[in-house]
């Protein structure tokens, strides 16, 4: 089961200024093996709907709530949403200098399974082939986590992580972004793989419908300012493709 | 207008006077190091009461239990037995009577087809080889007041396989060191100095190396609670000579050390490498002096502390001249201090003095904060706790340094003795959420 139950939300961030709303009700639903499409001009709050999912400590949760098959994520800390199934894919993945890539795997594997380190003579051929399918290479794993990492290698490194710890629903955040044709090609191969299970969930935040070529969703969400104003099937992305955002834009304001 | 003409003041080595509050002048002479009142700039930082025994300088006070951990046979270097009567002398032709005493053992190491040479070090014999003089009262007060002296002598062309280390231990009691190293030309060495035990342990340690050698230092101040160590280590880099220099410092109650580097002909390198740990209590400074005194000449400078518990303290003081002369340089020296409780207090002084533009480079960073909250969130978000999250960062902080150590028993060394500060924390941060639990 894979079912990620938002409705409500509401999210403030901080800033300089005092407490600013930038989620103002946010209700959607990811059932079990569907792949779902989030889009939306820059500054709708769409990247935040991501980070406060995961738990980032910048976003408030005000209202609302997030259940993942029964569990309420808003009340967990960020590792145990993760333990709870959740995995996200970030625009910007961190650079954590002078931890590898191999030991951050494996730490990860071992904390998402209960503390049981993953067999060591298995895992690393595990990890060499999910590197692999993303193209990366074997001495990849001994590298510095994102530390001097292309913008492309970092998206393809997320991939690689989801397809190895195997959560119960992605969030995948602008994980096209920066990439160029091929590297979109092997990013929404990765994706696809882990949708074809069957049994997960993908939230794809995207600004852009270039990745939806490759990598198909059932559902479409049109999001502004905050909330999600339409909902569809791939036509309403191919809609936007043509026409932009500016209709639902102006008929938010 | 007649034309003024300053010329450079030169002391007794030949080198420029650079007046400067920065970096006190040199001496062998106890009595040329006044006792410091707290107020000037080189010991503002530092608890003088704390320190307040290797200041009070002594005569003949015996060193630290010296032995070469030879492949983990331990050979005692603190007592070198006289010459039999009938071999008045070990030494070989070419080698100079002052250099090499009748006392020293010679031996083959590894690699090598001439003699490493282990001996004593008197006064005379420290002043014959060109040594630099002591920079503070603590490296003079060792300079003069120790009884014995150490010597390491690689002889020129040797290419040492494996590290030379050496333990120093220390016996509860107070212990000055004379030493000095010397590489010979294109000489090749790792050598460690790991110190532990319990000890008031005034320090001058002096290494020169020769034209084209190449030197990686290690000192690894492993100290028990309540010691306290201070003083100078000093290196002079030949021409075309390669300095990596590695500064652990873990344990003790007090470490205040001087790291100097001079340079002795064009072309030298040195990298300074540091890493330190304070816990609560704890008062770490390290204090580096590179004087770009050579044309063409090279330093770079990373010094990376964490620091957890009420009062750990840390102060890094990193000083670079370049001189008039030393044209074509390139220096850059960073800090980065991870502050990782409250009740800690890090000091982090950059300072560049600069008496000529036409260089390459020079410049410094220095950084000091607490856990990087995106770093965290990243691991997190990956299913991983807070604690091991930054467990994983601080390891990986210092890593950056250790990874280039080159000696990997000293590397696994430091990674144990990372965690195992790291595994303190975690345990005194869960006694005192305990503690709140009970008090509320």
């Amino acid at each position: 089961m894979a079912d990620l139950l938002i409705s409500g939300l509401h999210v403030e961030v901080e800033t300089e200024t005092g407490p600013k709303e930038i989620l103002k009700g946010v209700d959607l639903a990811v059932h079990t093996g569907e792949i779902h499409a989030i889009m939306g001009p820059n500054g709708s709050g769409k990247s935040t709907l991501a980070y406060a999912l995961a738990g980032h400590p910048k976003y408030h949760i005000t209202a609302g709530s997030a259940k993942l098959d029964g569990v309420e994520l808003t009340e967990l800390k960020v590792d145990e949403r993760a333990k709870a199934g959740l995995f996200l894919g970030m625009q910007y993945p961190v650079e954590v200098p002078g931890v590898s890539v191999a030991n951050f795997l494996r730490t990860a594997k071992t904390a998402l399974d209960g503390g049981v380190a993953p067999k060591v003579r298995t895992w690393p051929k595990e990890v060499n082939a999910a590197l692999a399918r993303l193209d990366l290479e074997a001495a990849f794993a001994s590298r510095s986590v994102n530390d001097g990492f292309s913008g492309g290698e970092k998206k393809r490194h997320e991939i690689a992580q989801l397809e190895l710890l195997n959560p119960k629903v992605a969030v995948l955040d602008e994980i096209d972004s920066g990439l160029d044709i091929d590297a979109v090609k092997v990013v929404a191969e990765g994706i696809n793989r882990y949708a074809a299970q069957g049994d997960r969930g993908v939230l794809l935040i995207t600004h852009y419908t270039r990745i939806l070529r490759y990598t198909t969703p059932d559902f479409v969400h049109v999001f502004v300012d905050g909330r999600v104003v339409e909902e569809g099937g791939t036509e309403l992305a191919e809609r936007l493709e043509v026409e932009g955002y500016e209709k639902f834009v102006k008929a938010a304001a | 207008m007649p034309n003024e003409i300053t010329l450079p003041v030169l002391d007794s080595s030949g080198v420029e006077v650079v007046e400067s509050h920065l970096h006190p002048k040199a001496s062998y002479a106890l009595d040329d190091h006044l006792a410091p009142t707290g107020k000037e700039e080189v010991w503002r930082f530092t608890p003088l009461s704390r320190i307040a025994s290797l200041l009070d300088a002594k005569s003949a006070v015996g060193p630290l239990k010296w032995a070469w951990d030879n492949d983990g046979d331990l050979v005692d270097l603190t007592e070198f037995p006289d010459a039999p009567p009938d071999e008045p002398s070990s030494c070989h032709a070419g080698d100079s009577p002052s250099r090499h005493s009748a006392r020293s053992r010679r031996i083959h190491l590894a690699g090598t087809t001439t003699a490493t040479t282990f001996g004593p070090l008197t006064i005379a014999d420290a002043k014959a080889l060109g040594t630099q003089a002591p920079f503070d009262r603590v490296a003079a007060a060792a300079f003069n007041g120790a009884t014995e002296g150490l010597s390491i002598d690689v002889p020129a062309g040797a290419v040492l396989d494996a590290p030379i280390v050496i333990k120093a231990v220390g016996e509860n009691k107070p212990a000055y060191g004379r030493t000095h190293i010397s590489l010979g030309a294109a000489a090749s060495a790792t050598i460690v100095f790991d110190y532990s035990g319990l000890a008031d342990y005034a320090e001058y340690l002096d290494v020169t190396l020769a034209a084209g050698a190449k030197l990686a230092f290690v000192s690894i101040q492993d100290w028990q609670a309540g010691a306290v160590h201070g003083g100078q280590h000093s290196f002079e880099v030949g021409p075309g000579a390669e300095l990596k220099s590695v500064t652990v410092t873990l344990g003790g109650d007090l470490v205040r050390l001087m790291e100097t580097v001079r340079y002795a002909g064009e072309g030298g390198h040195a990298e300074m490498f540091g890493v330190y740990f304070a816990d609560a209590g704890q008062h770490q400074e390290h204090r580096l002096f590179i004087d770009q005194n050579q044309p063409k000449t090279v330093s770079r400078v990373d010094y990376r502390g964490a620091l957890q518990g009420d009062g750990a303290h840390t102060v890094w003081v990193g000083d670079v001249l370049i001189r008039r002369n030393a044209h074509g340089i390139d220096s850059y020296e960073a800090n980065k201090n991870l502050i990782l409780t409250d009740g800690a207090r890090a000091d982090s002084v950059p300072n560049l003095e600069i008496e000529t533009g036409n260089i390459v480079g020079a410049g410094h960073s220095s950084t000091t904060g607490r856990f990087d909250e995106e770093q965290l969130f990243y691991l997190m978000s990956r299913g991983i706790s807070e604690l091991e999250a930054r467990r994983l960062v601080v390891q990986g902080f210092f890593f950056d340094i250790i990874r280039r150590i080159g000696v990997p028993q000293v590397e696994e060394h430091l990674q144990d003795a990372v965690n195992a500060e790291l595994t303190r924390a975690a345990e005194a941060e869960a006694r005192t959420n305990t503690n709140e639990q009970r008090s509320v």
